[in-house]
């Protein structure tokens, strides 16, 4: 039963043929449209949009990014050309601190109730 | 006519919600047994509603155009199909199947629940009346779908072309039956909860209706994936939009609740917890319908959107939430002494804790999805939040959860030993050593991807193997979990794996890189009644010499004018090869994405499984012992 | 106790809830971006229109004076209802208008000129459309006063008579 596993296990790393990301710089590109809102578009990112203004963006993060800007540096200049709004993935700060702390609270709490009912039961 | 026949009808399906109540309560308070008057009056207030809804389908029909609601959205030169589909692809028609579905599962409830007691059922039946009138007024008074235009405009406007599409026809009929069925769970949960039947019995019986929304909640959200992926042309399948977000928090409610019943039906624990979830999923739903009825929210999918609409089904969604906390906190009986028969390791305090991760990514979900208004509104700063900020809260916390998948099941009720079973350790060093081997080979960042990968394979080979080796095992809970393992590896793998090109060609022009060859070869022009359609030919090269012809097209409706691309997919058993032609404006080259998208179909495949499971349970009298 | 001041706590967090959606149900959905005025305006290379040479953004903006730039296409529907406001605002003396020409077809913007008149300056080409995200803009037709090397003025949309009004103003 064992010997069975491994071998489908070698059967499966054998049958994927593996390929490699085809550019990183590409890759990366398309990580960043991923991350920047659509701003005239209703809820898409610049990646998934093909609107004017996506377009143009596409292009000037190919060109920032050849120029060798670090992708943070990126999001630096795009957020302080259109604000926090282009910006999908919400920085933590005054404005987010619930955002970004109220589930994980939750959570936590959701854990004291559920350790609650345990310690009740022993005493 | 049709139209008139339908406004008609739905003012007669509102006044039979006023003659059910007075006789329910008449019958609540003197007889002894159910009045089958009752019964007859829902059918009827169904049989009414039906009627105006198939008005509306008729107007559409017949493209009468002193409908507003066809005038809006419909048009004469488009195919049957959609001249249908169109009665529900808009505001107003979609609310009128709301209120069918409302009033058809109300119906069916009665039907299906006469072992019940009287008070129970007339209780059920009053809640659902609230709702139902709730409605009735909403749908009357500001988005009837039957306002007369005069005089009657010669031509319509037409449907959104990205809503005529097959899966998007029938996504919403069965969304909504997710959607609205969970408002019979609420009703009777109230019902069941003011006469304090909180029990093993109402649990059992309660449990098809939670798993029949369920299954129709998950096929919706399916479909819903399915459409964006190849209708909104970019490859993608989720993309955390508020509106989806919408559907998956009643969802997640909803699974939840499954699995709380359970508990409540084996051992008569977590009363409240059941009332809390019950209440919940309805209300989310409704939450969901004001979000993006009201237009508060920036979406792909958004409605035609007005704030009267939006200021209605807000307080109509609060009065609903402080009604069933009245009713909680009044009549519900909290009970106490039952959570001392708790033991740690038991199939119960698995579920609970599954419970606690469900909540979890329930809070994150609602949290995203409402604190950007929440924000604007106190501080008047707009942010975004998006893919990343679900990925982040979600992801590291789906680790544990997958785990407890795999070892809840295998767990007994009240009190399990702590056996360590061999084969188990076994399995989960098999699956670290299969994914530790992947990552490597892949060349993947290793931490997380292979953590991850660990526990996903963990809950596949644990599930896969329940298949043989169990006797008595519950076939719907393995399929379902099986299913969701198979999902998190194939969304796993398609994140690692997908390769995609973006560029500009003009007719005739090959773009070459290491691994492809794209010959744009040439252009066809196809007309049809309701769009022309530009179609390119694409030739595909692999450096095994594959040859894949590929054709995206781009279509030009003609009501309204606008312009969609649409998606070629060649589709296969590991990868689907898709490709997108756009147009750019004032250049003689389009814009072409090709990807390749591995383990889609494994995708719906695996939500398939889970639904499978769902529905096995349905039809399954009692499927545990 | 306990059960009667949990309860109150849930009313009034709902409540709170509730006001909340009220008020974001009144508040518009079209984003209306802060104005990044007092902003300095972006370095760039551009070429110009009428003799497709690079110019640096620097040499543009070098006088003393009142710059209005403003970014319009053809194929831009609004630009043609914005352009006599335009060709008014240039007969007013220490204002330079810059034509941004966003995306276009030169045969095109050739006639749209010929057409409607010639109001500007000088007109810079933004093949890609990248110069005018630098700016900071959404799209067709937006426009930027300028004065000092900052921004002073924004306009998202085609100029009407209030707007030309509030530009003549700070131009004075």
């Amino acid at each position: 039963m064992k010997y069975l596993k491994y071998i489908i296990i070698l059967l499966i790393l054998s049958t994927i043929n593996l390929s490699f990301a085809d550019e990183h710089e590409t890759q990366l590109q398309n990580e960043i449209t991923k991350n920047l809102r659509c701003l005239i578009c209703q809820g898409q990112s610049i990646y998934d949009s093909d609107s004017q203004f996506a377009n143009s963006l596409k292009i000037l993060v190919e060109k920032k990014l050849s120029e060798g800007l670090s992708e943070k540096e990126i999001y630096e200049y795009f957020e302080n050309k259109y604000g926090e709004w282009i910006l999908y993935d919400p920085k933590f700060n005054k404005n987010t601190y619930f955002l970004w702390l109220l589930p994980i609270l939750m959570f936590l709490l959701g854990g004291v109730i559920l350790f609650k009912l345990f310690i009740i039961k022993k005493n | 006519m049709a139209s008139l026949i339908g406004l008609y009808s739905l003012f007669f399906g509102l006044c039979s919600s006023f003659l059910i109540i007075f006789f329910s309560i008449k019958n609540f308070r003197n007889f002894l047994n159910f009045d089958s008057k009752i019964l007859s009056l829902t059918f009827l207030q169904f049989f009414f509603v039906v009627v105006s809804f198939l008005g509306l389908i008729i107007s559409f029909i017949n493209s009468d155009f002193s409908n507003e609601t066809v005038y809006n959205h419909s048009h004469t030169t488009k195919p049957l199909f959609y001249k249908i589909s169109g009665t529900w692809g808009n505001h107003e028609g979609s609310l009128l199947l709301w209120l069918l579905v409302l009033t058809l599962f109300l119906f069916l409830f009665l039907l299906k629940s006469k072992e019940q007691s009287k008070k129970y059922r007339i209780l059920t039946l009053f809640f659902q009346q609230i709702i139902i009138i709730g409605f009735f007024i909403f749908l009357l008074k500001t988005s009837n779908p039957f306002s007369y235009i005069f005089p009657t405009p010669a031509e319509g406007l037409g449907l959104n072309p990205i809503l005529q599409d097959p899966a998007l026809a029938i996504h919403p009929p069965i969304l909504y039956l997710g959607y609205v069925g969970s408002s019979i769970i609420f009703s009777s949960t109230l019902a069941a909860a003011t006469l304090n039947k909180i029990n093993k019995e109402w649990a059992t019986h309660i449990k098809k209706w939670v798993l029949l929304s369920w299954v129709f909640l998950t096929l919706g959200i399916l479909l819903g994936s399915i459409w964006a992926y190849y209708e909104l042309g970019w490859g993608g399948f989720w993309f955390w939009d508020p509106v989806e977000n919408v559907s998956l928090m009643p969802w997640l409610a909803l699974t939840t609740l499954l699995h709380c019943l359970l508990v409540l039906e084996k051992r008569f624990l977590l009363t409240s917890w059941v009332v809390i979830l019950s209440i919940s999923t309805f209300t989310l739903s409704m939450c969901g319908t004001f979000l993006v009825r009201s237009g508060i929210l920036n979406s792909v999918h958004t409605f035609a959107n007005d704030p009267e609409r939006g200021l209605f089904i807000l307080i109509f969604l609060f009065s609903l939430i402080f009604l069933s906390l009245f009713i909680f906190f009044f009549f519900h009986k909290f009970e106490n002494k039952n959570m001392n028969q708790l033991f740690w390791l038991s199939k119960e305090t698995s579920i609970l804790i599954n419970n606690w991760f469900m909540m979890y990514f329930l809070t994150v979900v609602l949290i995203g999805t409402i604190y950007p208004i929440f924000l604007e509104v106190i501080s008047s700063e707009k942010i975004s939040v998006g893919p990343p900020f679900y990925h982040k809260l979600i992801i590291p916390f789906l680790i544990p959860f997958l785990f407890m998948m795999a070892i809840g099941p295998k767990l007994k009720w009240i009190k399990s030993d702590m056996l360590i079973k061999k084969r188990l350790i076994v399995l989960f060093l098999i699956s670290f050593l299969l994914s530790f081997l992947l990552v490597i080979k892949l060349n993947k960042d290793i931490l997380i991807n292979s953590i991850l990968l660990t526990f996903a394979f963990y809950l596949f080979f644990v599930s896969l193997r329940d298949f043989f080796i169990k006797k008595k095992l519950s076939l719907p809970q393995n399929f379902a979990h099986f299913g969701f393992s198979l999902l998190i590896l194939s969304i796993l793998f398609n994140n690692i794996l997908s390769k995609e090109i973006i560029t500009n060609l003009k007719v005739g022009e090959i773009y070459k890189s290491e691994k492809f060859e794209i010959n744009f070869e040439n252009i066809g022009q196809v007309e049809k009644k309701n769009f022309k359609e530009i179609i390119g030919k694409f030739i595909i090269k692999d450096s095994e010499d594959n040859i894949e012809i590929l054709n995206p097209g781009l279509r030009i409706y003609n009501q309204p004018n606008i312009v969609t691309s649409e998606a070629d997919i060649k589709v296969n058993l590991f990868e689907d090869k898709f490709m997108t032609m756009n147009y750019v404006p004032n250049q003689d080259y389009f814009n072409i994405r090709y990807q390749i998208k591995p383990f889609m179909i494994w995708i719906w495949f695996s939500v398939l499984l889970i639904t499978f499971g769902g529905i096995m349970s349905v039809f399954k009298k009692r499927y545990e012992n | 106790m306990k059960i009667k001041t949990f309860p109150l706590f849930l009313v009034i967090i709902f409540l709170i809830i509730f006001v909340i959606f009220y008020k974001g149900l009144n508040n518009s959905n079209i984003y209306t971006p802060e104005t990044n005025l007092k902003k300095n305006i972006p370095y760039f290379k551009v070429k110009t229109f009428d003799s497709e040479k690079l110019i640096e953004s620097d040499e543009i903006f070098k006088n003393d004076k009142f710059y209005l730039i403003n970014i319009w296409a053809s194929w831009c529907v609004p630009c043609r209802d914005e352009h006599p406001f335009l060709v008014d605002l240039n007969k007013k003396k220490g204002l330079e208008i810059v034509g941004l020409n966003y995306k276009d077809n030169k045969k095109n913007a050739k006639i749209f000129l010929d057409d409607l008149g010639n109001p500007y300056d000088i007109i810079l080409m933004d093949q890609d459309g990248t110069i005018s995200i630098e700016w900071g803009a959404y799209g067709v037709p937006e426009t930027f006063l300028i004065y000092n090397k900052k921004i002073i003025k924004k306009v998202i949309g085609p100029l009407d008579s209030k707007k030309v009004f509030e530009i003549n103003e700070l131009v004075k």
